[in-house]
């Protein structure tokens, strides 16, 4: 039994725990949230240069060639620092659909920009309010071009390009396309959020110029398998956020004195933190499994995804919203960092389906198990 | 990361399997005993063969197995139908404490019958008025000679009537501050002026009891650690307590909820097609794998020869709530029918209405839920200990129900 990281992805982890809290502190979390700026354009080239972009592409696309361990290992980091970045979008979903079914073309043109940061990816799956499905996407490809509009999409307004889940030209299913968003005939506008400090976008089409990603016709098992994979990043992501609302809890309590003592000797309190600990372990626990089966191409992947996802939804909301129960009314004032995780957990929940789709999502990967 | 043993702890696994194989009880061999006898019929079988209490000193009647053979041994027992373990308390918590305070000569005396079975060990901690207060406890003993004399209450004994001998702590001054009036020994089960009385739980069984004690007289030299230093020996058995890992597959589990979901039926659908259901089932689901690999996390470390980090602690506050939300779930999901609780008329012999009905005593044996959440708070986070009203005063002016 050896189920844990390497003592090369531990160091790998202690780099990227220093190097975020040298440069992601939450002034640089609260600076996004405040002004204009999309994200933190320089913390992004920062961790381009880190070479976090490139950690899964292969090394013929000028990528590291390294393994989704690794990368498990930074997106905790990443999670852990409310990094105000795109790079769920460009690293987890872009970077992964051309990986998965781009043309030796495609990933010819696109990889090693993504790899290199010099082009930001986005995927645009979203119609508006609901959850989308194969059938429900309004926007049709026709002759090579789409028209109509995604919203919202996570980093749409800063993408250089973006992987389009759209009805195919014929027949009622879905394709992926790929679409230079540098066209005049796509228009962007951003969205406000939950989570100013993550930026989304309205993205409109008006016969855009898109390319078939993959098979025509199979850009929704393409999407399927995108979020399988993409789950066990954004629930590591979960796990780090969790820690640090947790720590932040802590920290308070500790110093914070009610009736002649720290709040921190409550049961009340001391029991709403172990709640989160017990939580977040579980999620912790979850997400090991899944960057096995993410790293190794087990056909666990999506039992152990789902099961990563759930639980690292449950434990980041837990804990942020509790930590700012434990902060009381300085909890909920714009000055105290509370509510960066608060923002981003329902953010994380949300972005590639939240809670119920992916709690039954894992009882249908259950069933087909048993039943094979 | 992968799932794999070591090379030798593959080897050490298929020996343990082939000696299983060989030497597991077949149930001819066991007709005519009772659980007692079962369970030491095995015992002593792997006791003789050198597979019992594995982590053990070879002299005290173990192997020297290192702790991840420990767990080895344990997991590949679970896959056998063998007899139901008595022996848990007395190898777990009475044994290690022993080791650590007890003399040579005592250990050399007592440790290989209680490795083989032979003897029965339990543990006298509770009292009625000392339970997650344990430190409260208020039987004394007064020193006469080179004996001390008993006089109180223990309950939640398990076991306490087929035990040979038990560990327990007992207050020798009153006068001193709560922790430090307390002195630890082990003592002969049937010595005069014991009396042991069962509890009939909620459940229907009783494994505990009520142990009274009347003038019992024990030797100073059973006495474990020093005068007024029992409260440290006992740390060292309640830490051997909550030490294990992994376990709590048995009952009502995921698995069984599953399977009881494809198989009854909600509004002429299987129940397991209901939303509702796949919700719920789906958050248990991620508990238990969770804990499933927490206890990975933890065999690695054992594995390296390192000591499992902090993580581990969350197990039974985890599992105990969930058995008795689970077990609460099945006999909904049976509807009018869960209300039976019959061995030839019920799902499963009646297991999700036996676990219904024990898991509130799983949620308080062995630390409470709220005692196991102190615990993570106070030695996990490092908060600080709630303020004790009784710190630093003599115990017999501490304020009680009765006062």
């Amino acid at each position: 039994m050896n189920f844990e990281f390497s003592d090369e992805q531990n160091l790998l982890r202690e780099q990227a725990r220093g190097f975020l809290n040298a440069n992601c502190d939450t002034k640089v979390v609260r600076a996004i949230l405040d002004g204009d700026a999309s994200y933190d354009t320089a913390l992004w080239t920062k961790v381009v240069e880190m070479g976090w972009t490139a950690t899964v592409i292969p090394e013929e696309y000028d990528g590291l060639g390294l393994s989704y361990l690794e990368l498990s290992v930074i997106a905790e980091e990443l999670g852990r620092a409310l990094a105000p970045i795109p790079f769920s979008s460009s690293v987890y979903l872009a970077t992964e659909a051309i990986i998965a079914a781009g043309s030796k073309q495609q990933k010819e043109a696109w990889l090693p920009k993504l790899a290199a940061g010099k082009i930001i990816g986005c995927l645009a799956v979203a119609e508006g309010s609901g959850r989308a499905s194969a059938k429900s996407l309004t926007m049709r490809e026709k002759a090579g071009a789409l028209r109509g509009s995604k919203v919202p999409v996570a980093d749409g307004d800063v993408a250089d390009i973006a992987v389009v889940i759209a009805a195919s030209a014929t027949g009622d299913g879905a394709s992926a396309y790929l679409v230079e968003l540098d066209q005049a005939s796509v228009s962007r506008e951003v969205v406000p959020t939950i989570d100013p400090s993550r930026s989304h976008a309205k993205i409109g089409f008006d016969s855009a110029s898109a390319e078939l990603l993959g098979k025509e016709g199979e850009g929704w098992a393409l999407l399927e398998k995108l979020y399988n994979r993409a789950a066990v990043l954004f629930a590591w992501e979960q796990v780090g956020g969790s820690d640090t609302a947790l720590n932040m809890a802590k920290d308070y309590a500790m110093g914070r004195f009610a009736f002649g003592r720290p709040i921190a000797t409550y049961q009340a309190i001391k029991h709403k933190l172990a709640n989160m600990y017990v939580k977040t372990t579980l999620a912790r626990g979850n997400c090991y499994y899944g960057a096995w089966a993410l790293s190794s191409d087990a056909a666990e992947l999506p039992i152990a995804a789902a099961a990563a996802r759930v639980s690292a939804i449950q434990a980041y909301y837990f804990a942020a919203k509790e930590n700012i129960q434990t902060h009381g009314g300085m909890g909920f004032t714009w000055e105290f960092d509370c509510q960066f995780p608060y923002r981003r957990s329902k953010l994380l929940s949300v972005n590639i389906g939240s809670e119920g789709v992916w709690q039954e999502k894992l009882i249908s990967a259950i069933e087909k198990d048993r039943a094979a | 990361m992968d799932f794999n043993d070591t090379p030798e702890e593959a080897t050490f696994r298929q020996e343990v399997r082939s000696w299983l194989e060989a030497n597991v009880p077949a149930s001819s061999e066991l007709e005519g005993l009772d659980y007692i006898g079962t369970a030491k019929l095995w015992q002593k079988r792997k006791y003789d063969a050198g597979w019992a209490c594995i982590r053990w000193p070879k002299e005290h009647g173990g192997r020297n197995a290192t702790a991840i053979e420990n767990v080895i041994f344990g997991q590949e027992e679970s896959k056998f139908d063998t007899p139901d373990n008595i022996f848990g308390i007395g190898h777990g918590m009475c044994g290690p404490t022993m080791m650590a305070w007890a003399t040579d000569e005592q250990n050399k005396e007592y440790m290989p019958s209680l490795a083989s079975g032979e003897k029965i060990w339990c543990q006298l901690f509770s009292e009625p008025a000392g339970g997650s207060d344990l430190a409260a406890l208020r039987t004394r003993a007064e020193k006469d000679g080179d004996e001390w004399v008993i006089n109180g209450q223990k309950i939640w004994t398990s076991g306490a009537h087929y035990s040979d001998y038990g560990v327990l702590v007992l207050r020798t001054d009153p006068t001193a501050p709560k922790h430090q009036g307390l002195t630890y020994f082990f003592i002969d089960m049937k010595s005069p002026g014991i009396e042991i009385k069962p509890i009939k739980q909620i459940s229907g069984g009783a494994n505990f009891n009520e142990v009274y004690f009347t003038d019992v007289r024990v030797s100073d030299a059973q006495r474990l650690g020093a005068v007024g230093q029992g409260w440290q020996v006992a740390l060292t058995t309640l830490m051997n307590e909550r030490a294990s890992i992994g376990g709590g597959g048995g009952g009502v589990n995921f698995d069984s909820v599953f399977k009881l979901a494809q198989k009854v039926m909600i509004d002429d659908e299987p129940a397991i097609r209901d939303k509702t259901v796949r919700s719920k089932l789906a958050d248990w689901y991620v508990q238990e794998s969770g804990l499933k690999f927490t206890g990975y996390r933890s065999m690695t470390a054992l594995s390296k020869g390192e000591i499992p980090g902090p993580e581990n602690s969350i197990g039974k506050l985890v599992g105990a709530p969930k058995q008795q939300d689970m077990a609460s779930f099945a006999l909904d999901l049976l509807d009018a029918s869960g209300a039976i609780w019959d061995k030839e008329l019920s799902e499963e012999a009646g297991m999700f209405q036996a676990t219904y009905m024990g898991s509130p005593g799983l949620r308080i044996a062995g630390g409470t839920d709220e005692i196991m959440a102190n615990i993570i708070a106070e030695r996990v986070l490092g908060l600080p200990q709630d303020i004790r009203v009784d710190k630093g005063i003599p115990f017999n002016e501490v304020p009680t129900s009765n006062s």
